[in-house]
Protein backbone atom coordinates (compact mmCIF):
# COMPACT_ATOMS: atom_id res chain seq x y z
CA UNK A 1 0.00 0.00 0.00
CA UNK A 2 1.71 3.45 -1.30
CA UNK A 3 0.59 6.18 1.64
CA UNK A 4 -0.37 9.51 0.39
CA UNK A 5 2.59 11.92 0.36
CA UNK A 6 0.63 14.71 1.95
CA UNK A 7 0.21 12.28 4.86
CA UNK A 8 3.74 11.70 4.67
CA UNK A 9 4.84 15.19 4.34
CA UNK A 10 3.08 16.23 7.32
CA UNK A 11 4.07 13.57 9.72
CA UNK A 12 7.85 14.02 8.62
CA UNK A 13 7.46 17.84 9.29
CA UNK A 14 5.74 16.99 12.56
CA UNK A 15 8.67 15.43 13.18
CA UNK A 16 11.23 17.44 12.36
CA UNK A 17 9.53 19.97 14.49
CA UNK A 18 9.23 17.92 17.10
CA UNK A 19 12.86 17.18 17.15
CA UNK A 20 14.11 20.61 16.99
CA UNK A 21 11.79 21.73 19.74
CA UNK A 22 13.19 18.80 22.10
CA UNK A 23 16.76 20.27 21.24
CA UNK A 24 16.10 23.44 22.22
CA UNK A 25 14.00 22.31 24.88
CA UNK A 26 16.84 20.47 26.94
CA UNK A 27 18.79 23.51 26.67
CA UNK A 28 15.77 25.45 28.16
CA UNK A 29 15.32 22.60 30.93
CA UNK A 30 19.48 22.86 31.88
CA UNK A 31 19.69 26.58 31.83
CA UNK A 32 16.43 26.68 34.01
CA UNK A 33 17.30 24.44 36.63
CA UNK A 34 20.86 25.87 37.03
CA UNK A 35 19.01 29.61 37.17
CA UNK A 36 16.33 28.55 39.43
CA UNK A 37 19.04 26.93 42.03
CA UNK A 38 22.19 29.26 41.45
CA UNK A 39 20.91 32.78 40.68
CA UNK A 40 19.69 33.50 44.24
CA UNK A 41 23.43 33.21 44.85
CA UNK A 42 24.69 35.67 42.22
CA UNK A 43 25.10 39.52 43.23
CA UNK A 44 28.27 41.49 42.67
CA UNK A 45 29.82 40.39 46.44
CA UNK A 46 29.78 36.75 45.09
CA UNK A 47 31.35 37.92 42.32
CA UNK A 48 33.59 40.58 43.49
CA UNK A 49 34.93 38.57 46.81
CA UNK A 50 37.39 35.36 48.06
CA UNK A 51 35.98 32.57 48.77
CA UNK A 52 36.08 31.88 52.29
CA UNK A 53 36.11 28.27 54.09
CA UNK A 54 36.47 26.16 51.29
CA UNK A 55 34.10 28.27 49.17
CA UNK A 56 31.32 27.46 51.88
CA UNK A 57 31.06 31.65 52.24
CA UNK A 58 32.12 34.24 50.18
CA UNK A 59 31.95 34.76 46.51
CA UNK A 60 34.10 33.09 43.42
CA UNK A 61 36.89 35.88 42.35
CA UNK A 62 39.71 34.14 41.89
CA UNK A 63 37.98 31.52 40.11
CA UNK A 64 36.66 33.98 37.59
CA UNK A 65 39.93 35.48 37.43
CA UNK A 66 41.20 31.78 37.15
CA UNK A 67 39.34 30.73 34.63
CA UNK A 68 39.31 34.26 32.11
CA UNK A 69 43.56 33.92 32.20
CA UNK A 70 43.52 30.34 31.56
CA UNK A 71 41.02 30.71 28.84
CA UNK A 72 42.75 33.99 27.03
CA UNK A 73 46.47 32.54 27.43
CA UNK A 74 45.39 28.65 25.75
CA UNK A 75 43.44 30.69 23.19
CA UNK A 76 46.45 33.21 22.51
CA UNK A 77 48.79 30.25 22.20
CA UNK A 78 46.65 27.89 20.24
CA UNK A 79 45.38 30.21 17.91
CA UNK A 80 48.84 31.77 16.13
CA UNK A 81 49.86 27.77 16.14
CA UNK A 82 46.55 26.43 14.84
CA UNK A 83 45.68 28.44 12.09
CA UNK A 84 49.43 28.70 10.81
CA UNK A 85 49.42 24.96 10.78
CA UNK A 86 46.02 24.81 8.98
CA UNK A 87 47.53 27.35 6.34
CA UNK A 88 50.35 25.07 6.31
CA UNK A 89 48.30 22.19 5.74
CA UNK A 90 46.38 24.20 2.89
CA UNK A 91 48.16 26.87 1.19
CA UNK A 92 52.28 25.11 1.10
CA UNK A 93 51.63 21.74 0.76
CA UNK A 94 50.97 19.26 -1.92
CA UNK A 95 49.05 16.12 -0.48
CA UNK A 96 51.34 13.52 0.06
CA UNK A 97 52.17 11.04 2.96
CA UNK A 98 53.43 13.52 5.04
CA UNK A 99 50.16 15.62 4.99
CA UNK A 100 48.16 12.94 5.58
CA UNK A 101 50.13 11.79 8.52
CA UNK A 102 49.63 15.64 10.07
CA UNK A 103 46.10 14.88 9.75
CA UNK A 104 45.57 11.97 11.22
CA UNK A 105 47.82 12.93 13.47
CA UNK A 106 45.44 16.08 14.14
CA UNK A 107 42.52 13.73 13.98
CA UNK A 108 43.31 11.41 16.45
CA UNK A 109 44.38 14.58 19.30
CA UNK A 110 40.31 15.59 18.57
CA UNK A 111 39.48 12.17 19.95
CA UNK A 112 41.57 11.91 22.85
CA UNK A 113 39.48 12.03 26.14
CA UNK A 114 40.56 14.78 28.46
CA UNK A 115 41.38 13.02 31.25
CA UNK A 116 44.29 11.58 29.08
CA UNK A 117 45.54 15.16 28.37
CA UNK A 118 45.46 16.10 32.04
CA UNK A 119 47.88 12.76 33.09
CA UNK A 120 50.16 13.85 29.92
CA UNK A 121 50.28 17.20 31.36
CA UNK A 122 50.64 16.22 34.82
CA UNK A 123 53.70 13.60 33.68
CA UNK A 124 55.56 16.02 31.48
CA UNK A 125 54.67 20.02 32.51
CA UNK A 126 53.97 19.35 36.11
CA UNK A 127 56.50 16.78 37.10
CA UNK A 128 59.03 16.56 34.46
CA UNK A 129 59.39 20.25 33.66
CA UNK A 130 59.26 20.95 37.14
CA UNK A 131 56.53 23.34 36.52
CA UNK A 132 54.36 21.86 39.50
CA UNK A 133 50.53 22.60 40.39
CA UNK A 134 50.33 26.16 37.84
CA UNK A 135 48.43 28.63 35.44
CA UNK A 136 51.61 27.72 33.27
CA UNK A 137 50.86 24.21 33.31
CA UNK A 138 47.38 24.22 32.47
CA UNK A 139 47.67 26.79 29.90
CA UNK A 140 50.41 24.42 27.52
CA UNK A 141 48.14 21.51 28.31
CA UNK A 142 44.98 22.89 27.43
CA UNK A 143 46.52 24.46 24.52
CA UNK A 144 47.39 20.97 23.48
CA UNK A 145 43.73 19.90 23.56
CA UNK A 146 42.32 22.53 21.67
CA UNK A 147 44.74 22.89 19.32
CA UNK A 148 43.07 20.06 16.93
CA UNK A 149 40.10 21.77 17.25
CA UNK A 150 41.39 25.27 16.00
CA UNK A 151 43.59 23.33 13.39
CA UNK A 152 40.11 21.28 11.84
CA UNK A 153 37.77 24.44 11.65
CA UNK A 154 40.50 26.45 10.16
CA UNK A 155 41.80 24.04 7.60
CA UNK A 156 37.97 23.40 6.67
CA UNK A 157 37.42 27.54 6.15
CA UNK A 158 39.96 27.71 4.46
CA UNK A 159 39.78 24.95 2.56
CA UNK A 160 36.65 26.58 1.12
CA UNK A 161 37.47 30.08 -0.25
CA UNK A 162 37.02 29.39 -3.76
CA UNK A 163 40.47 28.70 -5.76
CA UNK A 164 39.54 31.73 -8.18
CA UNK A 165 39.45 34.65 -5.52
CA UNK A 166 43.36 33.84 -4.96
CA UNK A 167 43.45 33.42 -9.16
CA UNK A 168 42.36 36.96 -9.07
CA UNK A 169 44.49 38.47 -6.36
CA UNK A 170 47.31 36.79 -7.97
CA UNK A 171 46.18 38.27 -10.84
CA UNK A 172 46.54 41.79 -9.67
CA UNK A 173 50.38 41.34 -8.46
CA UNK A 174 49.61 40.11 -4.82
CA UNK A 175 52.59 37.04 -3.65
CA UNK A 176 51.12 34.38 -2.18
CA UNK A 177 51.28 35.34 1.29
CA UNK A 178 49.83 39.01 0.15
CA UNK A 179 47.14 36.68 -0.95
CA UNK A 180 46.52 34.72 2.23
CA UNK A 181 46.73 37.85 3.97
CA UNK A 182 44.10 39.95 2.39
CA UNK A 183 42.21 37.85 0.66
CA UNK A 184 41.82 33.82 2.39
CA UNK A 185 42.29 34.79 5.71
CA UNK A 186 39.34 37.37 5.78
CA UNK A 187 36.76 35.10 3.66
CA UNK A 188 37.56 32.30 6.28
CA UNK A 189 37.57 34.45 9.18
CA UNK A 190 33.84 33.34 10.50
CA UNK A 191 35.13 29.71 9.72
CA UNK A 192 37.83 30.07 12.08
CA UNK A 193 36.53 32.09 14.84
CA UNK A 194 33.94 29.14 15.16
CA UNK A 195 36.92 27.35 15.99
CA UNK A 196 38.09 29.30 18.46
CA UNK A 197 34.44 29.91 19.74
CA UNK A 198 34.22 26.41 20.32
CA UNK A 199 37.75 25.99 21.67
CA UNK A 200 37.23 28.69 24.29
CA UNK A 201 33.85 27.04 25.39
CA UNK A 202 36.42 23.92 25.55
CA UNK A 203 38.95 25.74 27.86
CA UNK A 204 36.40 27.32 30.13
CA UNK A 205 34.19 23.95 30.54
CA UNK A 206 37.17 21.35 31.45
CA UNK A 207 37.65 19.68 34.73
CA UNK A 208 40.13 16.92 34.38
CA UNK A 209 42.74 18.41 32.26
CA UNK A 210 43.27 21.15 34.64
CA UNK A 211 42.73 19.33 38.10
CA UNK A 212 45.62 17.77 37.19
CA UNK A 213 48.17 20.56 35.71
CA UNK A 214 46.33 23.66 37.71
CA UNK A 215 45.75 22.51 40.71
CA UNK A 216 43.06 23.63 42.68
CA UNK A 217 44.47 26.04 44.62
CA UNK A 218 41.82 29.32 45.92
CA UNK A 219 44.15 31.93 46.27
CA UNK A 220 44.55 34.01 42.94
CA UNK A 221 47.18 33.18 40.56
CA UNK A 222 49.26 36.13 40.21
CA UNK A 223 51.90 34.48 38.32
CA UNK A 224 52.13 31.64 35.80
CA UNK A 225 53.87 29.59 38.29
CA UNK A 226 50.96 29.89 40.74
CA UNK A 227 48.07 27.39 41.07
CA UNK A 228 44.78 28.06 40.73
CA UNK A 229 41.01 26.89 39.72
CA UNK A 230 38.80 27.84 37.10
CA UNK A 231 35.07 27.71 37.87
CA UNK A 232 34.35 24.43 36.53
CA UNK A 233 37.10 23.00 38.49
CA UNK A 234 35.58 25.26 41.79
CA UNK A 235 31.97 23.77 40.77
CA UNK A 236 33.00 20.31 40.70
CA UNK A 237 34.55 20.31 43.97
CA UNK A 238 31.73 22.27 45.58
CA UNK A 239 29.79 20.01 44.14
CA UNK A 240 31.89 16.44 44.64
CA UNK A 241 33.18 17.09 48.11
CA UNK A 242 29.47 18.22 49.73
CA UNK A 243 30.71 21.82 50.03
CA UNK A 244 28.16 23.83 49.60
CA UNK A 245 25.74 23.41 46.56
CA UNK A 246 23.85 26.62 46.52
CA UNK A 247 27.81 28.19 45.89
CA UNK A 248 28.47 25.01 42.87
CA UNK A 249 24.74 26.56 41.42
CA UNK A 250 25.81 30.14 42.05
CA UNK A 251 29.05 29.15 40.64
CA UNK A 252 27.62 27.88 37.14
CA UNK A 253 25.09 30.56 36.81
CA UNK A 254 27.90 32.54 36.49
CA UNK A 255 29.68 30.14 33.99
CA UNK A 256 27.08 30.11 31.90
CA UNK A 257 26.61 33.84 31.71
CA UNK A 258 29.93 34.38 30.38
CA UNK A 259 30.07 31.71 28.07
CA UNK A 260 27.00 33.21 26.61
CA UNK A 261 28.96 37.36 26.85
CA UNK A 262 32.01 35.25 25.02
CA UNK A 263 29.59 34.05 22.41
CA UNK A 264 27.88 37.34 21.68
CA UNK A 265 30.82 39.16 21.56
CA UNK A 266 32.43 36.80 19.01
CA UNK A 267 29.22 36.85 16.82
CA UNK A 268 29.86 40.86 17.10
CA UNK A 269 33.41 40.13 15.54
CA UNK A 270 32.30 37.81 12.81
CA UNK A 271 29.53 39.99 11.74
CA UNK A 272 31.75 42.90 11.53
CA UNK A 273 34.48 40.49 9.63
CA UNK A 274 31.71 39.79 7.29
CA UNK A 275 30.55 43.11 6.93
CA UNK A 276 33.91 44.40 5.95
CA UNK A 277 34.72 41.84 3.75
CA UNK A 278 31.97 41.15 1.72
CA UNK B 1 54.12 49.46 -36.07
CA UNK B 2 56.07 48.51 -33.02
CA UNK B 3 56.36 44.82 -31.71
CA UNK B 4 54.74 44.69 -27.77
CA UNK B 5 54.58 40.99 -27.44
CA UNK B 6 55.75 38.26 -29.21
CA UNK B 7 56.26 34.59 -29.18
CA UNK B 8 59.06 32.26 -30.80
CA UNK B 9 58.00 28.64 -31.62
CA UNK B 10 55.90 28.57 -28.30
CA UNK B 11 54.89 25.45 -27.07
CA UNK B 12 53.12 24.13 -24.07
CA UNK B 13 52.11 20.96 -22.73
CA UNK B 14 49.87 19.66 -19.96
CA UNK B 15 51.71 16.44 -19.08
CA UNK B 16 51.65 14.39 -22.13
CA UNK B 17 48.85 16.92 -23.96
CA UNK B 18 50.41 19.13 -26.15
CA UNK B 19 48.18 22.48 -26.27
CA UNK B 20 50.44 24.91 -27.69
CA UNK B 21 52.34 24.02 -31.06
CA UNK B 22 54.69 26.10 -31.98
CA UNK B 23 52.85 29.18 -31.92
CA UNK B 24 54.82 32.18 -33.27
CA UNK B 25 53.09 35.58 -33.31
CA UNK B 26 54.08 39.36 -33.04
CA UNK B 27 51.33 41.36 -31.76
CA UNK B 28 51.48 45.47 -32.55
CA UNK B 29 51.72 48.02 -29.70
CA UNK B 30 48.40 49.89 -28.98
CA UNK B 31 46.30 47.69 -30.99
CA UNK B 32 43.52 45.47 -29.94
CA UNK B 33 44.60 41.69 -31.35
CA UNK B 34 41.85 39.16 -31.55
CA UNK B 35 42.34 35.69 -30.48
CA UNK B 36 39.50 33.18 -31.91
CA UNK B 37 39.14 29.65 -32.00
CA UNK B 38 37.38 26.80 -31.12
CA UNK B 39 37.67 25.65 -27.52
CA UNK B 40 41.06 23.52 -27.01
CA UNK B 41 42.71 25.39 -29.91
CA UNK B 42 45.00 26.97 -26.87
CA UNK B 43 43.99 30.84 -27.24
CA UNK B 44 43.68 30.65 -23.30
CA UNK B 45 46.86 29.00 -22.46
CA UNK B 46 48.72 31.75 -24.49
CA UNK B 47 47.15 34.21 -22.65
CA UNK B 48 48.01 32.46 -19.18
CA UNK B 49 52.19 32.46 -20.77
CA UNK B 50 51.97 35.94 -21.26
CA UNK B 51 50.71 36.91 -17.54
CA UNK B 52 52.40 33.86 -16.27
CA UNK B 53 49.25 32.70 -14.20
CA UNK B 54 50.28 29.28 -16.47
CA UNK B 55 52.96 29.12 -12.84
CA UNK B 56 49.85 27.84 -10.86
CA UNK B 57 48.89 24.76 -13.21
CA UNK B 58 50.54 21.67 -12.82
CA UNK B 59 52.93 19.59 -14.90
CA UNK B 60 53.65 22.27 -17.22
CA UNK B 61 56.07 22.30 -19.88
CA UNK B 62 56.83 25.48 -22.10
CA UNK B 63 59.64 25.20 -24.83
CA UNK B 64 60.13 28.37 -26.97
CA UNK B 65 59.87 32.02 -25.93
CA UNK B 66 57.68 34.59 -25.22
CA UNK B 67 58.72 38.72 -25.05
CA UNK B 68 57.51 41.66 -24.42
CA UNK B 69 59.23 44.58 -25.41
CA UNK B 70 61.80 42.03 -26.51
CA UNK B 71 62.82 40.94 -23.45
CA UNK B 72 61.97 37.18 -22.62
CA UNK B 73 59.00 36.63 -20.00
CA UNK B 74 59.41 32.93 -19.51
CA UNK B 75 63.28 32.62 -17.44
CA UNK B 76 63.35 31.97 -13.53
CA UNK B 77 65.34 35.82 -13.54
CA UNK B 78 61.31 37.37 -14.11
CA UNK B 79 59.30 38.02 -11.36
CA UNK B 80 56.12 36.98 -12.20
CA UNK B 81 54.26 39.75 -9.82
CA UNK B 82 56.30 42.96 -11.40
CA UNK B 83 55.04 41.19 -14.48
CA UNK B 84 51.68 41.07 -13.63
CA UNK B 85 51.54 44.79 -13.06
CA UNK B 86 52.51 45.21 -16.63
CA UNK B 87 49.58 42.54 -17.84
CA UNK B 88 46.73 42.95 -16.63
CA UNK B 89 44.20 40.03 -16.90
CA UNK B 90 40.27 40.53 -16.87
CA UNK B 91 38.96 37.06 -16.35
CA UNK B 92 35.53 35.51 -18.60
CA UNK B 93 33.31 35.16 -15.24
CA UNK B 94 33.55 38.96 -13.64
CA UNK B 95 34.74 38.06 -9.59
CA UNK B 96 34.73 40.98 -7.78
CA UNK B 97 36.80 40.26 -4.23
CA UNK B 98 34.56 40.20 -1.69
CA UNK B 99 34.74 43.75 -0.56
CA UNK B 100 33.54 47.04 -1.48
CA UNK B 101 33.68 49.01 -4.84
CA UNK B 102 36.59 51.52 -3.85
CA UNK B 103 38.44 48.24 -1.94
CA UNK B 104 38.11 46.33 -5.26
CA UNK B 105 40.35 49.13 -7.05
CA UNK B 106 42.47 50.19 -4.75
CA UNK B 107 43.48 46.20 -4.09
CA UNK B 108 46.37 46.31 -6.58
CA UNK B 109 47.52 49.83 -5.65
CA UNK B 110 47.83 49.08 -2.62
CA UNK B 111 50.27 46.13 -3.18
CA UNK B 112 52.39 49.01 -4.87
CA UNK B 113 52.67 50.46 -2.04
CA UNK B 114 50.14 53.49 -2.68
CA UNK B 115 48.29 53.95 0.73
CA UNK B 116 47.31 57.60 0.92
CA UNK B 117 43.06 57.95 0.47
CA UNK B 118 43.48 60.84 -1.85
CA UNK B 119 45.71 59.17 -4.52
CA UNK B 120 44.10 56.28 -4.15
CA UNK B 121 40.84 57.75 -4.85
CA UNK B 122 41.75 59.37 -7.68
CA UNK B 123 42.82 55.99 -9.05
CA UNK B 124 39.69 54.88 -8.32
CA UNK B 125 37.89 57.78 -10.46
CA UNK B 126 40.09 57.56 -13.37
CA UNK B 127 39.82 53.64 -13.73
CA UNK B 128 36.14 53.77 -13.50
CA UNK B 129 35.74 56.51 -16.03
CA UNK B 130 37.54 54.68 -18.12
CA UNK B 131 36.06 51.85 -17.87
CA UNK B 132 32.67 53.36 -18.02
CA UNK B 133 31.64 52.30 -14.62
CA UNK B 134 32.03 55.70 -12.89
CA UNK B 135 28.45 57.07 -13.29
CA UNK B 136 26.84 53.86 -12.23
CA UNK B 137 28.81 53.89 -8.65
CA UNK B 138 30.30 56.92 -8.21
CA UNK B 139 27.39 58.03 -4.96
CA UNK B 140 28.36 54.11 -3.64
CA UNK B 141 32.29 53.31 -3.95
CA UNK B 142 32.06 52.07 0.06
CA UNK B 143 29.19 49.40 -0.96
CA UNK B 144 29.76 45.80 -1.62
CA UNK B 145 31.18 44.87 -5.18
CA UNK B 146 28.82 41.85 -4.81
CA UNK B 147 26.25 43.65 -5.80
CA UNK B 148 26.75 45.59 -8.83
CA UNK B 149 25.25 43.52 -12.04
CA UNK B 150 27.03 40.99 -13.64
CA UNK B 151 27.75 43.61 -16.17
CA UNK B 152 28.68 46.14 -13.98
CA UNK B 153 30.91 43.43 -11.87
CA UNK B 154 32.61 42.98 -15.34
CA UNK B 155 33.56 46.70 -15.66
CA UNK B 156 34.77 46.54 -12.45
CA UNK B 157 36.70 43.70 -13.17
CA UNK B 158 38.45 46.10 -15.83
CA UNK B 159 39.28 49.03 -14.02
CA UNK B 160 40.93 47.03 -10.97
CA UNK B 161 42.85 45.88 -13.61
CA UNK B 162 43.32 49.54 -15.16
CA UNK B 163 44.21 50.82 -12.06
CA UNK B 164 47.85 48.81 -12.13
CA UNK B 165 48.42 50.88 -14.57
CA UNK B 166 49.67 47.92 -16.78
CA UNK B 167 51.05 48.55 -20.63
CA UNK B 168 49.34 45.32 -21.30
CA UNK B 169 45.60 43.97 -20.84
CA UNK B 170 44.89 40.48 -21.40
CA UNK B 171 41.08 39.91 -21.54
CA UNK B 172 39.78 35.88 -21.99
CA UNK B 173 36.47 36.13 -22.92
CA UNK B 174 35.47 39.20 -21.48
CA UNK B 175 31.98 39.28 -22.25
CA UNK B 176 30.42 35.49 -22.41
CA UNK B 177 28.65 35.48 -19.57
CA UNK B 178 26.98 39.51 -20.38
CA UNK B 179 23.97 40.34 -22.00
CA UNK B 180 24.16 42.51 -25.60
CA UNK B 181 24.11 45.99 -23.70
CA UNK B 182 26.67 45.34 -21.14
CA UNK B 183 28.85 43.97 -23.79
CA UNK B 184 28.58 46.97 -26.01
CA UNK B 185 29.70 49.32 -23.15
CA UNK B 186 33.24 46.85 -22.52
CA UNK B 187 33.47 47.23 -26.53
CA UNK B 188 33.25 50.90 -25.95
CA UNK B 189 35.35 51.24 -22.90
CA UNK B 190 38.43 49.09 -25.11
CA UNK B 191 37.65 51.01 -27.93
CA UNK B 192 38.64 54.02 -26.41
CA UNK B 193 41.46 52.14 -24.30
CA UNK B 194 43.72 50.99 -27.45
CA UNK B 195 45.62 54.37 -27.61
CA UNK B 196 47.44 53.64 -24.20
CA UNK B 197 47.34 49.96 -23.80
CA UNK B 198 48.38 46.86 -26.10
CA UNK B 199 44.84 44.60 -25.44
CA UNK B 200 44.53 40.92 -26.38
CA UNK B 201 41.16 39.82 -26.63
CA UNK B 202 40.01 36.30 -26.63
CA UNK B 203 36.79 35.62 -27.54
CA UNK B 204 34.51 32.42 -29.15
CA UNK B 205 32.44 35.80 -30.63
CA UNK B 206 33.66 36.21 -34.31
CA UNK B 207 31.38 39.44 -34.57
CA UNK B 208 32.80 40.71 -31.55
CA UNK B 209 36.73 40.39 -33.09
CA UNK B 210 35.31 41.56 -36.13
CA UNK B 211 34.00 44.99 -34.43
CA UNK B 212 36.60 45.96 -32.14
CA UNK B 213 39.89 44.44 -33.12
CA UNK B 214 42.71 45.82 -35.21
CA UNK B 215 44.24 42.36 -35.68
CA UNK B 216 42.96 38.77 -35.77
CA UNK B 217 44.10 35.38 -34.89
CA UNK B 218 42.54 31.92 -36.05
CA UNK B 219 44.03 29.15 -33.50
CA UNK B 220 42.82 25.64 -34.04
CA UNK B 221 44.12 22.54 -31.87
CA UNK B 222 47.31 24.28 -30.94
CA UNK B 223 48.24 26.32 -33.72
CA UNK B 224 47.86 28.99 -34.93
CA UNK B 225 46.79 28.96 -38.65
CA UNK B 226 45.83 32.76 -39.79
CA UNK B 227 47.03 35.97 -38.57
CA UNK B 228 46.61 38.78 -40.23
CA UNK B 229 44.73 42.41 -40.23
CA UNK B 230 40.99 42.10 -39.17
CA UNK B 231 40.16 43.39 -42.35
CA UNK B 232 42.11 40.85 -44.22
CA UNK B 233 41.33 38.10 -41.93
CA UNK B 234 37.47 38.70 -42.15
CA UNK B 235 37.47 39.31 -46.08
CA UNK B 236 39.98 37.51 -47.77
CA UNK B 237 40.94 34.58 -45.62
CA UNK B 238 43.81 32.64 -46.96
CA UNK B 239 42.96 29.58 -45.03
CA UNK B 240 39.81 27.87 -45.72
CA UNK B 241 39.65 26.94 -42.26
CA UNK B 242 39.66 29.87 -41.11
CA UNK B 243 36.85 31.06 -43.36
CA UNK B 244 34.77 28.11 -42.50
CA UNK B 245 35.37 29.13 -38.29
CA UNK B 246 34.09 32.33 -39.57
CA UNK B 247 31.56 31.51 -41.24
CA UNK B 248 30.38 29.32 -38.30
CA UNK B 249 30.91 25.92 -40.38
CA UNK B 250 31.94 24.80 -37.09
CA UNK B 251 33.29 25.89 -33.44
Amino acid sequence: MRINPRITNSVVRWLLNAQAYFTVGILIVIIAIIFVKGFPQVNFAFILSFPQDMGRHGGIFPAIVGTIQLALLSILLATPLGVGTAIFLTEYTRESAFTKLIRFGVESLAGIPSILYGLFGFIFFVIKLKMGWSLLAGVLTLTIMILPTIIRTSEEAIRSVPRQLRIVSYSLSASKWETIKKVVLPAAMPGILTGIMLSIGRAVGETAAIIFTMGSSLRLPLSLMDSGRTMAVHFYILAREGISMEKAYGTAVVLVLSILFINIIAYYIMNKTIARYS
Amino acid sequence: METKIATDKLRVSFGDLTVLKDVTINVEKNTITGFMGPSGSGKSTLISVINRMIDFENNVKIGGDATIDGRSILGDNINPIELRRRVGTVFAVPIPLPRSIFENIAYGPRLKGVTDRTSLHHIAEECLKKAFLWDEVKDRLSTSALKLSGGQQQRLCLARTLALKPEIILLDEPCSGLDPISTAKIEDALSELKSGYTIILVSNNTKQIARISDFSAFFYLGELIEYNTTDKVFTTPSESKTEDYIQGKFG
